[in-house]
């Protein structure tokens, strides 16, 4: 017999609470950190930009926001795979904790950009592709969470998990289809600043951006670790009625 | 296998003879394209030159719309009168089952859209409705094999109507962007067209496998 990678005993609540326990405030304290740092220097030391003025330091929270609601996704449809693969419960209760998280970012994308479109562009939303893709995106989202919590029953959440998981699977097999075919529709937002070769913005911007995408994302983990601990804790309560309820039937 | 194909066959006739026989599922979504075409000219104004311009586009989304109205009773009856057990009980392999339950479904309301819609066209003023009717053509399977997986997911939902149009209207985003270009002509309208093909080849690869799973969940 195999033995099992020493991480997959993380996948049991028993050790995942204590792990994430430990992690926690570690996470809260990169966080504040990240976030902190990031946008005061970002937001006061960092130079103004040549073209955009002082409207481009709105960047500072969207672009993380846009890549960790695109990533959250990604992360939602890896824990559905696996928890459709494997019937461990933690992946579900994890599927469901990311969800919240990405339509909060998907929605702060969605307004930042406006709020950033309305000088840059003279309009607070333009119908174009990459705009579109950011709307659709927290539409999948809140589909996603409608569709679970119409599902679920009281005390057995399997169903709802698993109707769950196959929606952010097709969501996420649909998204490149979706996303390539609402570009060839229509293009117009400007490009990346930031690719392997390099970037083309100052080192102050740079170092902000990260900082505040470091911050961000230690946050988005805090707060769906969180999540994911207080779903566990309710279900692990509502298991432990089971055996009440049905000694009560006998 | 003969005794699938039976299976096949009883169960295509049974769909088929069952929806015929309710003409109120299969009529009431032409005529609700009937009335929102005619919601288009009221509310936009009797132009005709706008209302060719836009007339591709609205009859697509007519019939979007029109393709999620009959999709709450599509399976809700088979769960509720017990066929669905039947049916997973039975010598089919469950996608195939569901394979055909969508087909006779869209050939009782995709193809009668498919049909009416270049009618409506020309009362738009559209010259040509034969592109219109190409793109609804591949499009409208697109969107029953979407619908029959929204379907089966909001089975068991509370408020499943509203639910499944949630679901579903950015699922539905690549047909309609490729269905419209495809209708609207020009030079973008083969591509659009092809890449229309493409999709629903990869949906019937794909969907009725899904739907059936997301089936054998909700029957647990």
């Amino acid at each position: 017999m195999t033995t099992p990678h020493p991480l997959w005993r993380y996948a049991s609540p028993a050790h995942f609470l204590p792990l994430t326990g430990r992690l926690l405030p570690l996470l809260w304290l990169l966080a504040a950190l990240g976030i902190g740092a990031g946008l005061t220097l970002g937001l006061f030391i960092a130079p103004t930009d040549a073209q955009q003025g002082e409207t481009y330091r709105i960047l500072y929270l969207h672009v993380p926001a846009a890549w960790i609601a695109m990533v959250c996704y990604g992360a939602m449809a890896f824990w559905a795979l696996w928890g459709l693969a494997w019937k461990t419960r933690l992946a579900f209760v994890l599927m469901r904790a990311l969800a919240p998280t990405g339509t909060l970012f998907a929605v702060l994308t969605l307004i930042t950009g406006s709020l950033w479109g309305r000088p840059m562009w003279g309009t607070w939303w333009v119908w174009d592709a990459r705009l579109t893709s950011a709307l659709l995106l927290a539409l999948l989202y809140v589909g996603f969470i409608a569709l679970t919590t119409a599902v679920d029953t009281p005390d057995d959440p399997r169903r709802g998990d698993q109707a769950g998981a196959l929606l952010a699977l097709v969501g996420a097999l649909n998204l490149p289809v979706l996303y390539f075919s609402v570009t060839w529709w229509n293009t117009l937002h400007q490009g990346a600043s930031i690719n392997l070769r390099g970037s083309s913005i100052a080192p102050q911007m740079l170092a902000g951006l990260l900082l505040s995408t470091l911050g961000f994302w230690a946050y988005a983990g805090a707060a769906v670790l969180t999540r994911a601990r207080l779903l566990l804790q309710a279900r692990v309560e509502s298991e432990a009625r089971w055996p009440r309820a049905i000694g009560s039937l006998a | 296998m003969g005794a699938a194909l039976q299976a096949a066959a009883a169960i295509t006739r049974r769909e088929w003879s069952g929806t015929l026989r309710q003409p109120a599922e299969w009529l009431t979504p032409l005529a609700f394209v009937v009335g929102v075409a005619l919601m288009f000219p009221l509310g936009l104004g009797p132009e005709p030159a706008r209302l060719r311009e836009l007339a591709p586009g609205l009859l697509w989304i007519a019939a979007l719309l029109a393709s999620l109205l009959s999709l709450p009773r599509l399976f809700a009856a088979d769960l509720a009168d017990g066929s669905l057990e039947q049916w997973w009980l039975s010598p089919l392999p469950r996608p195939l089952a569901v394979a055909l339950k969508l087909a006779v479904h869209w050939a009782l309301s995709g193809l009668p859209l498919v049909l009416l819609a270049p009618l409506l066209a020309l009362a738009f003023g559209v010259e040509d409705p034969l592109p219109l009717a190409l793109s609804l053509l591949l499009g409208t399977p697109a969107l029953a094999l979407l619908g029959g997986l929204g379907a089966a997911l909001v089975l068991h939902a509370r408020a499943g109507a509203g639910l499944l149009a949630l679901l579903l209207l950015p699922l539905q985003v690549p047909v309609l962007v490729f269905g419209t270009a495809a209708a609207n002509g020009g030079a973008n309208a083969d591509s659009a067209l092809l890449l229309l093909g493409a999709w629903l080849a990869v949906l019937l690869a794909l969907a009725p496998w899904a739907t059936a799973a997301a089936l054998s969940l909700m029957l647990d």
